[in-house]
């Protein structure tokens, strides 16, 4: 490895470390109940999903709308297995219905299964869909997630799923402590961890040769196929991984919202996802991390004041009503496509160099004006 | 080595192809020339797998390749230069070689080499994005892309196409010195007379049928050829 590789790694590490302990040392100091977890912990939920629609939208050219759909069936399977079984066979939650599930799984275990059952309904679904193109494929997949909600609320599967009602006291975020102990596991960090490992995972299957597969089939299918990449097989691939970390982070979600219910994964959610990616930057990681907690920042906190009276030290609460906030918010969001067309990052990653560049060349842009001016 | 036997092909509702059959010796340049929508393409297309033949069959080292997947035939041998070139304007120089081995599990490191020998330009912008290259260099990319899979057969679409007259001798005798080193050529074109000058042997197209063949050179100075896709 040469040394300036080497370098950009260390850098790497060191800024991440540097914000796992500024998460660490928050969640020491702060009132647990602060808007600042809410924003950090949906933030990290919010950047793992936008960056795993990104691996399919944006580094392998399917413009799919199923996100919601599979987030949704992450959250249930989470929280199906991890809801002892105690309370599985009591009519705490399932009242209605007796829960056909007489066993219950650890938090890590229930992550991983989350993942693997929306990775496998991908697998199931993308044999028939992945065969079609642009438009069309994303009308399939938004059919299938909103199939797919109705389904969870059906009475038929209600031993299973509860039916329309709710599902909660399963491991929840405040539920979860260390291996083999009954010490409480900070939330906000755990988040952090389990996102901070996905997306490592899925920059480096970007940066694998596989990776390189999916660019080359976004930039040209046919010149793809002719280089003997088979098309159906590595769509199908980006799928389903795309749609295991979706499941992942439905399950995380379902964590941080300690209920679930079908009804909270309607296709406005993959809509947010998918402005998310846009502000972010098609085609850049670090993009969709920064967009998810701008936008959950914005929504959840920066702007909640025009809906509660006040505003910036501004009393109107005739203006700033329930409600407002949205409007203000669209306008925003207007801005950011008409000013940053190709999003904050376009297709670039964040880095050191970037950083370092773009001060240089404002310093120089400085001084010619300075130079003008003198 | 390499051998087409009345082989049709429909391709957007019509026949392209109609009962072709031609042969391409190993270590050899053969070009299939012919005027736009004479089927050329098509042909080339339905070896590399990307279209299925209706009838007929191809063969390439004794085996029958006919209708087989495109990862198949190229990992057999063949690789197609598509026409227009088709490199992959988001990915640099060198990731547009890389994806040229795909198929391959061997080291790749002394064939991007070589074709960085081949084509020192693309070594002195192998960080630049494919789209950033002028028409020529990339061009110079689809060849070296291609040659990454290790062909034995190059099948290549129209190299000459939107390129400067200096831009194509230079694109021909980097052909010539491929072929030289081993690796057999098949070549379409609509520029006749360089394809010819260039070629071992010729076969002239006309809407799906292969109506003449013969020696590059006897091609050149043929009648009909000279005032069809010569200028008189």
């Amino acid at each position: 490895m040469d040394k300036e590789k080497r370098n950009h790694l260390i850098r790497l590490f060191v800024a991440i470390a540097l914000v796992y302990g500024m998460v660490a040392v928050l969640e020491a100091t702060l009132r647990p109940t602060s808007i600042v977890f809410t924003v950090l912990r949906k933030g990290a939920i919010y950047s793992l999903v936008a960056v795993s629609m990104n691996l399919l939208n944006g580094f392998t050219g399917l413009f799919s709308l199923g996100q919601a759909g599979f987030m949704l069936l992450g959250a249930y399977t989470y929280a199906i297995l991890t809801m002892p079984t105690a309370v599985k066979e009591s009519d705490r939650v399932y009242r209605y219905y007796d829960c056909i599930v007489h066993f219950d799984t650890g938090v890590i275990v229930g992550l991983i299964a989350a993942g693997l059952v929306a990775a496998l309904f991908a697998f199931l679904i993308g044999l028939p869909v992945l065969r079609l193109k642009s438009d069309y494929l994303a009308i399939a997949t938004l059919g299938f997630a909103e199939i797919i909600r109705a389904i969870f609320q059906w009475d038929v599967l209600g031993p299973l799923t509860n039916g329309a009602n709710l599902l909660r006291e399963f491991k929840d975020l405040s539920r979860i402590t260390l291996p083999f102990s009954d010490i409480p596991f900070p939330p906000t960090l755990f988040v952090f961890i389990v996102v901070g490992i996905c997306i490592l995972l899925i920059v480096l299957l970007i940066n694998s040769t596989y990776g390189r597969a999916f660019k080359a089939i976004r930039d040209d299918e046919i010149a793809a196929e002719a280089m003997g990449i088979s098309l159906f097989r590595h769509k199908e691939l980006s799928f389903v991984i795309s749609s295991f970390f979706a499941g992942v982070s439905g399950a995380l979600l379902a964590m941080f919202q300690y209920t679930v219910q079908a009804q909270q994964f309607r296709t406005v959610l993959t809509y947010e996802l998918l402005l998310i990616v846009v502000i972010g930057g098609i085609g850049s990681i670090s993009g969709s991390c920064i967009a998810s907690f701008l936008y959950i920042a914005l929504s959840e906190w920066w702007l909640r004041g025009l809906d509660m009276g006040r505003f910036l030290g501004i009393d109107a609460p005739d203006l700033f009503r329930s409600g407002f906030r949205r409007l203000v918010f669209s306008v925003i969001i207007m801005v950011i496509v008409l000013f940053f067309s190709r999003g904050i990052m376009g297709d670039k990653e964040l880095s050191f160099e970037r950083f370092k560049d773009g001060m240089k060349g404002m310093k120089a842009r400085l001084a010619r004006t300075k130079e003008v001016k003198g | 080595m390499f051998e087409i036997k009345n082989l049709s092909v429909n391709y957007g509702g019509i026949e392209a192809v109609r009962d072709i059959s031609l042969s391409v010796p190993e270590g050899s340049i053969v070009t299939l020339i012919g005027a736009n929508g004479a089927g050329k393409s098509t042909t080339l297309r339905t070896i590399a797998g990307l279209v299925k033949p209706r009838s007929g069959r191809i063969e390439f080292m004794g085996e029958d390749i006919t209708g087989k997947d495109p990862a198949y035939i190229v990992g057999k041998g063949i690789t197609l230069v598509p026409e227009g070139r088709r490199i992959f304007p988001d990915l640099t120089v060198l990731e547009n070689l890389k994806i040229g081995a795909y198929l391959r599990s061997d080291s790749i490191e002394d064939d991007i080499e070589w074709v960085y020998s081949l084509f020192p330009r693309l070594k002195e912008r192998s960080w630049q994005y494919g789209g950033t290259l002028s028409g020529g260099e990339q061009q110079m990319l689809a060849v070296g892309r291609a040659l990454m899979s290790k062909p034995r057969l190059m099948m290549m679409d129209e190299p000459s196409l939107g390129l400067a007259p200096l831009v194509v001798r230079d694109i021909f005798s980097i052909i010539r010195k491929i072929n030289e080193e081993g690796v057999t050529i098949l070549l379409i074109e609509q520029n006749a007379n360089m394809a010819l000058q260039t070629a071992d042997t010729g076969y002239v197209m006309e809407t799906g049928r292969i109506t003449l063949s013969g020696k590059g050179s006897d091609l050149i100075t043929d009648e009909g050829v000279r005032k069809a896709y010569l200028g008189g």
